[in-house]
C-alpha cells in the first residue's frame, strides 16, 4: 500500500451515493432477472422505479454535501446536484413510459431496466465529473448502454439499423473526444479540468496553441455529435426514428442533457482561458444546429422524426446559451434543459402510447381526430406542442426567453434575431400538428385504440404539469 | 556499445512497425490482411512502451490487444464469407483527403516539437524504487480509485448489452 | 576475453543459443518419451527399430519431415500459411526467456516475467488460428475455431490460478518468485494450509486445455477433423508446428513448477540435514540407476552395435550421476537437476493423463472451462487473499 494513501472518507460515499445505488440496484436486476418468470419480469421494472427514486433521494443527499470526492476526481457542486436529479428524473419518467410500451410489445426483460439504470448512471458520473478521465468512462457507459437500448427491438429492422448507426458514428465521436483528451493531456500535462485551466492561464506555462487549438476543436467534435449538434446530426432522425418510443424520449433527454452539462462544464472550467478561440466556433455550431434541425424538420412526415429534427433545433437553442458565455448563460442552458426533458418525454409518451404494437402509426396524418375521440390526451399534447414552440405562458417560452436574454447580453445581436426567427420557422411544424389533431377527420389510425395505462397517464401528466408550473413559477429551480 | 545509440535504432524500428501496419490496415484489401497489419503494428506500440520502461503496459497492450481483441476480430473476419466482401466498395476512397490530414497533422508534430519549450517537461524517471507494477497499483487504487471502479460499472453495462443483443428470447 | 565473458548479455546469449538448439532435439525426444510411456500404458513396446530401444527415432522422423516435399494447398492464403507456424514457433521459443532454470541461469530476468509468458501464449494463438484459417480447408479452419476459443476460455482460468501464485510472491518476476518460496520455506502449491493446491490442480487442468492435449485435443480430434488447424500443414512447417507445441508443453510445466513447485528449490528447502540426501544421493541414484537399469536391456537387442550404443548411453548417465559427487560442480547444477526432474514428473503426468482419459465433448470442454473452473479459480484467489492476509 502507498505511503501516501488515504482512505475516501464517509462524506465521500454520501457524494456518490446516487452513482452507489443505481448500479447497485442495476446489478440486482441482473440478479434476480434468471429468477424471474416471465409474466412477472414487470416486477423488475418496480424494482428500477424504486432505485431511480432512491437516486434521486441519494442525488439530493449528496447535494447537501457538496465538495470533491475520490481524491477530486468527482466534485459535487450545485450544477452537478441540478443536473444529476434531471438526468435522474428523466431515467425515472422514461421508466413508466416503458412500462405498458414493453409489455405491449411483448418485450418485457430485466436487462431493458438494468440498461437504463446503468446509462443513468453513466450520465451522473459524466456531470459530477472534475476529471476528464471520469467524465469520459461515465460518457462511454451512458453511450454504451444507450447503443444497445437503440437496438433493443432486435427483431425490427429499423431497430437494427439505428443501432448500428448510433453504435459507429457514437464510437467513432467518442474517439475524437478521447484524442482530443489525450492532446490535452499532452499539453497541459494533467487531466483535471481546474488544472487545465490552471496551466491554460498562467502566461508562463501557456502550451502551444496548435496543440490546444486541435485538443478544444478535437473535443467539441465529441460533444457535438452527443448533443445532436449540425453538422455531426446525421444520426439522429435515423435512430429516434428506429429506436422503441421511450428509448427515444430518453435519448433525447438523458444522454443530450448529461452531454450538455458536461460540455458546459468542460468549455466554461477548463477552457475558460480559450474562450476567444472557441466562441466563434460555438457561434456557428448553434446557428447551424437551429437551422438544420427547424428546417429539416418542415419536411418530416414521421412524427419520431420530426421530434429528431425539433430535437437537434433545440440543442441549437442550449447552443446559443452556452454561446452567450456567461453566468446568466449557464442558468438559461440548464433551465432550458430542464423544461425541454418534460417536453420531449411528454410528447414521445404520446408517441409511444398512440403508435400500436409494432409502432404502426407513427405518421403525422395518423394523427388525424384525436382531439375529438381523446380530448384529454390531445390537450396534454397541445400544451406540450406550445411549449415546444415557446408560447406563453408555458415554461418553452420562458426557456427561450432567458436564453435569448442572455445572449443579447452578451452582445449577440445577430444570433439572437437569427434564434427568433428560427423559433418562427419551428411553430409551422408544431402547429400543423395541433391543426391535424383538431381539423382533421379521424381515420383508421384511431380504431381500436386502447386506453392509456396508468403509467403513461403519469409520465404524460407530470411533463405536461411541469411545463405549465414551470412556466408559471420558474423561481422554483432557477 | 552505446545503448543510446540501440535504444534510437529500436525507436525507429518499432515507429516503422507502427506506422507500416496502420497504413497496411488500411490499404489491404483482405480484412485478414487488415487485421494482422493492425497486429503488426500493435506489436510496434508494445515495442515503443517497452523503451519507455513501461514493461507492464508492454505485457498487458500484447496479452489484451493481441492476444484478446485482435483474436476475436480474426475469429469473426474468419466466419465471414470473405469473398464476397472482397468485391464490396471500400469505404476507403477518400484518400486524397485522408493523406492531406495526415500531412497536416505531421506538419503540426513537427512543428510542435521543433519548439520543445512550448512542451511540458518530461515525467522525470525514478531510477530504483518498487517496480513498475507496484507503481502502476499504487496510482491505481489511490488517486484512480474512481475511474478503476467505474470501469468496471462500463464493462458490466457491455456485457449485459451483449447479452441483449445475442440472448435467444428477448 | 576477458571483458566478454564479464559481460552481461554474455549468460544470456549463450543460453538463447542453447535454448533455440536443444529446444527442439529435447521436443523430439520427449515425443519419443510420449510414444513409449503411452506404450507402456497399452502393453506395446513403442519404437524399436530405430537405434536401441527407437533411442535415434526422433532424429529419423526430424530428417524424415526435413526432407519431405513442402506442399502448399492451392488456394491457400501463401503470405499467412508461411507466417502461422514461424509465429507459433517464436512465441514458444520466446517465452523460455524468463524462465528462471537456476536463481542465476536465466535469459532475462523482467519485473513483468509471468506476463510476458501469458503474453507469448496468447500470441501463440494467431499462429494456430491463423494457420487453419490460411490452409483453406473445412478441417483446418474448424479446428483452429475450435482451438482458438478452446485457448481464449481457458487462458483465464489460468491466469486466475496463476495470480493466487502471484499473490503468495508479491512479485510477477519469476526468479522473485521462486525466492519468495525459499523464504516463505514452502513450496507454494503447499502454502496456506494446503489451499493452494486449489489453484495449482486448476492450473494444471486448464494448461493441459492450454496446450490442446488429451482429454482437451478436441482442436486435433482426428475422428472428426482428421489432424485439426495443421491438416494441411506437412514437411518442416509442420515440423515447426510439431516443434511449438511441444516447447509448449515445456513452458507450461516449468511455469508450474516456477509457480507452484519452487522452481531450483529441492523438496524441504528449509531442513537442512535433508541436504546430503536430496542434493547429492538422490541426483546420483537417479542417473546412476536409470544408467544400471539399462544394462538388462542390453539382453533383448538384436545387433552388437546396438548393444554397445546402450552401453554408451548407460555409462553416460552413470557419469552424469557421478558428476553430483564433486561439491563444486554441485553447487552449480543441483538446482538444474531439481529443476528439470520436476518439469519431467509434470510432463510425464500429462502423458499420464492423455493415456488414461477418453476425450471431452465441446461442449462439456466449454462447461468446465466456464462454469467450473473460472468461478473456482475467483473463489480460489480471494479465499487465498483473505487467508494470506490472516497469517500476516
Amino acid at each position: 500500500m502507498p505511503a501516501n494513501f488515504v482512505p475516501p472518507s464517509g462524506v465521500e460515499y454520501i457524494r456518490v451515493l446516487p452513482e452507489i445505488i443505481l448500479a447497485a440496484v442495476a446489478t440486482l436486476i441482473m440478479v434476480l432477472e434468471p429468477l424471474t418468470p416471465a409474466p412477472r419480469k414487470r416486477a423488475l421494472g418496480y424494482l428500477a422505479l424504486a432505485g431511480f427514486a432512491g437516486a434521486l433521494a441519494g442525488a439530493a443527499a449528496a447535494g447537501w454535501r457538496t465538495g470533491p470526492a475520490f481524491s477530486g476526481m468527482l466534485e459535487v457542486d450545485g450544477f452537478a446536484t441540478f443536473f444529476r436529479l434531471l438526468v435522474i428524473l428523466a431515467g425515472l419518467l422514461v421508466t413508466l413510459v416503458s412500462f405498458p410500451y414493453l409489455r405491449r410489445e411483448e418485450a418485457e426483460s430485466g436487462e431493458y431496466y438494468a440498461l437504463l439504470l446503468y446509462s443513468v448512471a453513466g450520465q451522473t458520473i459524466m456531470v459530477s465529473a472534475a476529471d476528464l478521465i471520469v467524465l469520459f468512462i461515465g460518457l462511454e457507459i451512458s453511450s454504451i448502454a444507450s447503443y444497445v437500448l437503440a437496438g433493443y427491438m432486435r427483431r425490427e429492422k429499423l431497430a437494427n439499423e439505428a443501432a448500428a448507426k448510433y453504435f459507429l458514428l457514437g464510437s467513432f465521436a467518442t474517439a475524437f473526444l478521447l484524442y482530443g483528451i489525450a492532446l490535452i493531456y499532452g499539453a497541459t500535462g494533467t487531466t483535471r479540468l481546474n488544472g487545465i485551466a490552471q496551466v491554460l492561464s498562467d502566461p508562463r506555462m501557456a502550451p502551444a496553441g496548435i496543440l490546444t487549438g486541435t485538443a478544444v476543436a478535437l473535443m467539441l467534435v465529441g460533444f457535438a455529435f452527443k448533443i445532436s449538434a449540425a453538422p455531426f446530426q446525421v444520426w439522429a432522425p435515423d435512430v429516434y426514428q428506429g429506436a422503441p418510443s421511450p428509448v427515444a424520449a430518453f435519448l433525447a433527454a438523458g444522454p443530450k442533457a448529461a452531454a450538455f452539462a458536461v460540455l458546459l462544464r468542460v468549455f466554461m472550467t477548463a477552457f475558460a482561458p480559450l474562450t476567444g478561440r472557441w466562441l466563434a466556433i460555438m457561434w456557428s455550431l448553434s446557428l447551424l444546429t437551429m437551422i438544420v434541425g427547424n428546417f429539416a424538420a418542415l419536411l418530416q412526415t414521421n412524427i419520431k422524426r420530426l421530434l429528431a429534427y425539433s430535437s437537434i433545433a433545440h440543442a441549437g437553442y442550449v447552443l446559443v446559451a452556452v454561446t452567450a458565455h456567461s453566468e446568466e448563460g449557464v442558468q438559461a442552458a440548464m433551465f432550458y434543459l430542464t423544461v425541454y426533458v418534460f417536453m420531449n418525454i411528454g410528447a414521445f409518451a404520446v408517441v409511444a402510447y398512440f403508435s400500436r404494437k409494432g409502432e404502426r402509426y407513427v405518421e403525422i396524418e395518423d394523427l388525424a381526430g384525436l382531439g375529438v375521440r381523446q380530448p384529454v390526451l390531445a390537450a396534454l399534447f397541445a400544451v406540450i406542442l406550445l411549449s415546444l414552440i415557446g408560447v406563453p405562458p408555458t415554461a418553452g417560452f420562458l426557456g427561450k426567453f432567458y436564453i435569448f436574454q442572455a445572449a443579447v447580453k452578451a452582445d449577440l445581436l445577430w444570433l439572437t434575431v437569427l434564434g427568433l426567427l428560427n423559433s418562427a420557422v419551428a411553430a409551422y411544424y408544431y402547429l400543423r400538428l395541433i391543426v391535424i389533431m383538431y381539423m382533421k377527420e379521424p381515420g383508421d389510425s384511431l380504431l381500436e385504440l386502447p386506453g392509456m395505462a396508468v403509467s403513461t397517464r403519469a409520465a404524460l401528466w407530470t411533463s405536461a404539469a411541469a411545463v405549465v408550473v414551470l412556466g408559471l413559477f420558474p423561481a422554483l429551480i432557477r | 556499445m552505446n545503448p543510446m545509440w540501440i535504444d534510437t535504432l529500436f525507436f525507429y524500428f518499432f515507429a516503422l512497425l507502427v506506422l507500416g501496419g496502420g497504413v497496411a490496415t488500411i490499404t489491404c484489401k483482405s480484412a485478414v490482411h487488415s487485421a494482422i497489419s493492425l497486429i503488426v503494428s500493435m506489436v510496434g506500440v508494445a515495442g515503443l512502451f517497452l523503451l519507455q520502461h513501461a514493461e507492464f503496459l508492454f505485457a498487458v497492450q500484447i496479452v489484451l490487444y493481441i492476444g484478446g481483441v485482435m483474436v476475436l476480430f480474426l475469429f469473426v473476419i474468419m466466419l465471414v464469407n470473405l469473398d464476397e466482401s472482397m468485391q464490396m466498395r471500400q469505404f476507403n476512397r477518400q484518400w486524397l483527403l485522408a493523406v492531406a490530414a495526415v500531412i497536416a497533422a505531421g506538419v503540426q508534430a513537427v512543428w510542435l516539437l521543433s519548439k520543445p519549450a512550448d512542451l511540458p517537461a518530461a515525467v522525470p524517471q525514478v531510477p530504483g524504487g518498487p517496480g513498475n507494477v507496484q507503481r502502476v497499483a499504487d496510482v491505481l487504487f489511490s488517486q484512480y480509485l474512481l475511474p478503476f471502479e467505474i470501469a468496471s460499472v462500463l464493462l458490466l453495462a457491455a456485457v449485459i448489452g451483449s447479452v441483449v443483443m445475442a440472448k435467444k428470447r428477448l | 576475453m576477458e571483458s566478454i565473458l564479464n559481460s552481461p548479455l554474455f549468460i544470456p546469449l549463450i543460453l538463447t543459443v542453447v535454448i533455440v538448439c536443444c529446444v527442439p532435439l529435447v521436443a523430439g525426444y520427449l515425443s519419443l518419451v510420449e510414444r513409449k510411456i503411452l506404450a507402456d500404458f497399452q502393453v506395446r513396446l513403442g519404437p524399436m527399430r530405430v537405434g536401441p530401444h527407437g533411442l535415434l527415432q526422433p532424429i529419423a522422423d526430424a530428417l524424415k519431415l526435413i526432407l519431405k516435399e513442402d506442399i502448399i494447398p492451392n488456394q491457400s492464403d501463401k503470405a499467412i500459411f508461411w507466417m502461422a507456424p514461424a509465429v507459433s514457433t517464436f512465441t514458444a521459443l520466446t517465452a523460455f526467456s524468463v524462465i528462471p532454470f537456476t536463481e542465476t541461469l536465466h535469459v532475462a530476468d523482467v519485473n513483468v516475467g509471468l506476463l510476458v509468458i501469458s503474453a507469448m501464449s496468447s500470441v501463440g494463438i494467431l499462429g494456430i488460428v491463423l494457420g487453419g484459417w490460411s490452409s483453406n480447408s473445412h478441417y483446418s479452419l474448424l479446428g483452429s475455431l475450435r482451438s482458438g476459443a478452446q485457448l481464449i476460455s481457458y487462458e483465464v482460468a489460468l491466469a486466475f490460478a496463476l495470480l493466487s501464485g502471484v499473490m503468495m510472491a508479491g512479485t510477477l518476476s519469476m526468479t522473485g518468485i521462486v525466492k519468495a518460496q525459499a523464504e516463505r520455506q514452502v513450496w507454494f502449491a503447499f502454502d496456506n494450509f494446503g489451499l493452494m493446491l486449489v489453484p495449482f490442480v486448476i492450473y494444471m487442468i486448464a494448461a493441459i486445455a492450454e496446450t490442446n492435449r488429451a482429454p482437451f485435443d478436441l482442436p486435433e480430434a482426428e475422428s472428426e477433423l482428421v489432424a485439426g488447424f495443421h491438416t494441411e500443414y506437412s514437411g518442416l512447417r509442420f515440423a515447426l508446428f510439431f516443434l511449438a507445441e511441444y516447447a509448449n508443453i515445456l513452458v507450461i510445466a516449468s511455469v508450474a513448477v516456477t509457480v507452484f513447485w519452487g522452481g531450483w528449490l529441492r523438496p524441504f528447502p528449509n531442513v537442512s540435514w535433508l541436504a546430503w540426501p536430496l542434493e547429492v544421493a538422490f541426483p546420483l541414484a537417479v542417473f546412476a540407476g536409470s544408467g544400471i537399469l539399462c544394462i538388462p536391456l542390453m539382453r533383448r537387442l538384436p545387433s552388437q552395435p546396438q548393444r554397445l550404443f546402450l552401453l554408451a548411453v548407460a555409462a553416460a548417465l552413470v557419469l552424469i550421476g557421478l558428476l553430483f559427487l564433486i561439491p563444486a560442480v554441485n553447487a552449480a547444477i543441483v538446482g538444474l537437476f531439481w529443476f528439470f526432474f520436476k518439469v519431467s514428473l509434470i510432463v510425464y503426468a500429462m502423458i499420464w493423463f492423455r493415456g488414461t482419459w477418453p476425450r471431452f465433448r465441446y461442449d462439456q470442454l466449454m462447461n468446465v472451462g466456464w462454469k467450473r473452473l473460472i468461478p473456482l479459480g475467483m473463489a480460489a484467489v480471494m479465499v487465498n487473499a483473505v487467508v494470506g492476509m490472516l497469517r500476516g
